[in-house]
């Protein structure tokens, strides 16, 4: 019983302790990746429970700042294989559990 | 047109009974009436006068009965001219009477014009025939007479210009035959075609068109970014791992960066630090060139830890077994790429912050004379200097402003001095002088701020090898300057032509203020000459010391005692005076030329001197007089010379500059810092009166031997 509690615990604590944003992959310049990275924070912070509109949010943010067109896929596991423009791709973990890739391609 | 409707008029009145015989026969009538008129009216008018059957009847006509009206009047047409007079009557000379004229001229001159044609084979003609071309032929002379219906009409241009014949009375025949005529010009014209001259009848049609570039399509497409390829699987334990990964990363790290930072890191934010103070007009850069700061000199504080360290405690422990020696310990060392081929002229610390260094560079070769700078570092960045200022000439001398640490004089090699203002952002001194303003005319090898004068202007003294000690004020924004004193040597007036005298001027190398006695200097000259002088006697000295065999490098009244001051020479020896007295208190013999000597500010007992040798002497009167406490190689002996040093106003601390441009701190050790231990339970007594005991005391020790000696 202590085990499992303990391990609630460490799981309550380790979605505490993760809750940084984590890029795991990217090849934007540095503004780019920052401002990305900032837009996916605030974006999946205001919508916890609906990742479409987190996505969409994103989206047309980035549209707006970068240019046409981009993709966003939020989501907890899923497979991934895209063709994305040089020096625009984000991928990155938030949240604990929460994986964002964000790439461009018209 | 007048006289003709005159005539009509008068015809009409004359012949009421042809007028009134008109209707039954108009034809015959027309003809009576109109023997002047013209041929077109003719025609015209008969059609006219048959259309108007209706009688009209003027006014004033005569009345006249049937049988006078049905007579019949023959009237015969003359070719009389009704306006030609009658019978001329002329005075004839020969007969000597009146006589009447025989024949009047009857001719009537309706139309003239006068033609410009000529014949071609007149006198006039053939002239001009010669001058124009052989081939061009002048327009064949055409003799247009023009025959009218009517007898008396003639046109008087018989060699009539038909192409002028654009007037108002020209007849319809006389157009139809123009035109004929003129198509008759028109072939032979074509011939001398230079001789044509445009008018509305005869003009070429001229036409030009401009060329248009040939059209050519251009389209273009940019080129599409290039795509990569991205695959990934993202599933919870994924995440999971991820994020626990990267957070034993950030502990390792953490670990790492207390003890020792990373390298990478280091250098990159060296680098960063080192750009940024360069490139901090970049506006994003602005924004954290304070943080980039205090990172760099955080940085270099780890660098530089043990350094650090050793500045603020390392005691030399050694010093107990040592004796009397003490040593110098080796602490931070500055330079920079943009000095490296110069050499430190001239040191100076900051009054208010006791950590900025001024260091002047330039160059004491006569032949290579470059480009200055003056550099400001700070002992928390050894790395890289704090303010960078660039001159044209080298700089020899530097000072800062004890009331305000901002103000920087410094005295150039090409003579000119300049004022430095470090809040302001440029690179330029604020105020320079120039030629105009009174430059020296050797270089400035001293200067050395005042007291505010009267109306609490800045002013600073410089001294020069061309003999001219000069007080420079800062007045409205320019510097002004007023020669203090001539170093005029004695015995060396030149006669020169013309009964002129010439003073023969020392050159001053080096000068100093009394710290109370505001008005008090000493200059020491290339002789090796010193001189006491006043501020308020120009042209005279107080006193003149025979110091030195060789120039003189440098003269410091010591802050301690009113009365004691020490110079340094090239000739090897370093000298201790009391000013009222000639012969100096105390000699070293250094074994090499002395390039700098300094009163340490703690005490006044203690001082330091440098020798081209590379090698730093600091001496302590208390404890021994006639040797150095320490001598240490500082740099390294060959092709590098020492050229400066000074005391830290506050640490014990004293930095060293030589030939290359580098600025060598050195932290000197317990021994060369003793204060006078007081007896036990005495309070330790602290403070200038103290150091003044000290000195006198060590002073009167040498001076009464002295003395007597003299007597």
């Amino acid at each position: 019983m202590a085990d499992t509690g303990e391990g609630k615990k460490e799981e309550a604590d380790y979605k505490r302790l993760h809750n940084f944003p984590l890029i795991r992959h990217t090849d934007m310049p540095e503004e780019m990746r920052v401002e990305a990275m900032e837009l996916c924070v605030t974006a999946c912070e205001k919508y916890t429970t609906n990742n479409e509109s987190a996505a969409k949010m994103i989206k047309e943010m980035m549209d707006k700042k970068f240019g046409s067109s981009w993709h966003v896929v939020i989501g907890e596991s899923f497979g991934l294989e895209v063709t994305h423009e040089v020096k625009s791709l984000l991928y990155m973990f938030f949240g604990g559990s929460l994986a964002v890739c964000v790439w461009k391609c018209s | 047109m007048r006289p003709k409707a005159g005539d009509r008029h008068r015809q009409g009145q004359s012949g009421p009974a042809g007028g009134k015989a008109a209707p039954p026969r108009p034809a015959k009538a027309v003809s009576k009436k109109r023997d002047e008129d013209a041929s077109t009216e003719a025609g015209g008018g008969a059609d006219e006068w048959a259309a108007a059957k209706s009688l009209v009847k003027p006014i004033d006509q005569l009345e006249l009965t049937e049988a006078e009206l049905k007579e019949e009047f023959t009237c015969i047409l003359k070719a009389n001219n009704p306006h030609a007079p009658q019978n001329i009557i002329r005075y004839s000379f020969k007969e000597r009477a009146y006589k009447s004229v025989s024949h009047v001229d009857q001719m009537a001159i309706h139309f003239s014009l006068n033609g410009n044609l000529i014949l071609k084979d007149s006198d006039e003609g053939r002239r001009q025939g010669v001058k124009v071309s052989p081939a061009a032929e002048k327009a064949p002379v055409e003799t247009s007479a023009v025959i009218s219906e009517e007898a008396e009409i003639k046109d008087e241009g018989s060699k009539g210009d038909t192409q002028a014949a654009g007037q108002e009375e020209t007849e319809v025949s006389g157009t139809a035959e123009v035109s004929e005529e003129a198509e008759k010009e028109e072939p032979s014209p074509i011939k001398p075609k230079e001789q044509k001259f445009a008018n509305q009848f005869n003009f070429t049609e001229r036409a030009s068109t401009t060329q248009n570039n040939p059209m050519r399509e251009a389209a273009c497409q940019p080129e599409s970014a290039p795509f990569k390829n991205f695959s990934v699987t993202v599933n919870q334990w994924n995440i999971y791992d991820a994020y626990v990964e990267e957070l034993k990363r950030i502990e390792k790290a953490k670990e790492k960066e207390k003890p020792r930072p990373q390298t990478a890191r280091q250098e990159e934010e060296r680098k960063k630090g080192r750009k940024l103070t360069t490139l901090e007009s970049q506006q994003g850069i602005n924004k954290i060139s304070k943080a980039a700061k205090i990172t760099e000199r955080m940085v270099n504080q780890n660098i530089f830890d043990d350094i650090a360290e050793d500045f603020k405690y390392f005691e030399d422990e050694s010093d107990e077994f040592r004796g009397q020696q003490g040593t110098l310990l080796p602490l931070w060392k500055f330079q920079c790429d943009k000095t490296k081929k110069l050499a430190v002229t001239a040191i100076s610390w900051n009054p208010k912050y006791k950590d900025l260094i001024a260091v002047g560079y330039g160059s004491y070769d006569f032949v290579k004379q470059g480009h200055g700078m003056l550099l400001l570092y700070s002992l928390k960045n050894p790395s890289f200097p704090e303010y960078v200022f660039s001159s044209e000439s080298g700089i020899m001398c530097v000072d800062f402003h004890n009331d305000y640490p901002y103000l920087l004089a410094v005295g150039f090699y090409d003579g000119n001095v300049a004022i430095y203002n470090l809040k302001k952002a440029t690179s330029q001194p604020s105020y320079k002088s120039s030629a105009n303003s009174g430059k020296h005319m050797e270089p400035v090898w001293q200067v050395k701020w005042q007291n505010n004068g009267v109306y609490n202007n800045l002013n600073f003294f410089s001294v020069s090898s061309d003999g001219r000690i000069v007080s420079w004020t800062l007045m409205k924004n320019e510097l002004v300057h007023t020669d203090v004193i001539k170093l005029s040597v004695e015995g060396t007036t030149v006669q020169w032509q013309e009964g002129l005298q010439l003073q023969m001027l020392g050159c001053g190398t080096s000068f100093d203020f009394h710290k109370k006695i505001d008005y008090l200097f000493l200059v020491g000259t290339e002789e090796g000459k010193i001189y006491k002088c006043s501020k308020y006697y120009s042209s005279q000295f107080l006193d003149v010391f025979e110091a030195h065999h060789m120039a003189v490098d440098s003269v410091r009244w010591n802050p301690y005692h009113l009365k004691v001051f020490i110079s340094c020479s090239s000739d090897w020896t370093v000298k201790i005076w009391d000013h009222t007295i000639k012969t100096p208190m105390f000699v070293y013999d250094l074994s090499c030329a002395v390039a700098d000597v300094a009163w340490s500010p703690y005490s006044s007992t203690v001082f330091a001197a440098v020798t081209t040798d590379g090698k730093a002497h600091v001496f302590d009167l208390s404890v021994n007089k006639y040797e150095a406490l320490c001598t240490q190689l500082v740099v390294a002996k060959k092709k590098n010379k020492i050229t400066h040093i000074q005391f830290n106003p506050v640490y014990p601390v004293i930095v060293v500059g030589d030939e290359q441009g580098h600025v060598i701190s050195l932290k000197l050790s317990p021994n060369l810092r003793k204060v006078p231990k007081g007896k036990k339970g005495q309070e330790v007594k602290k403070g200038p009166e103290v150091e003044i005991a000290k000195l006198e005391k060590i002073l009167n020790l040498v001076r009464e031997p002295e003395s007597k000696a003299e007597e």
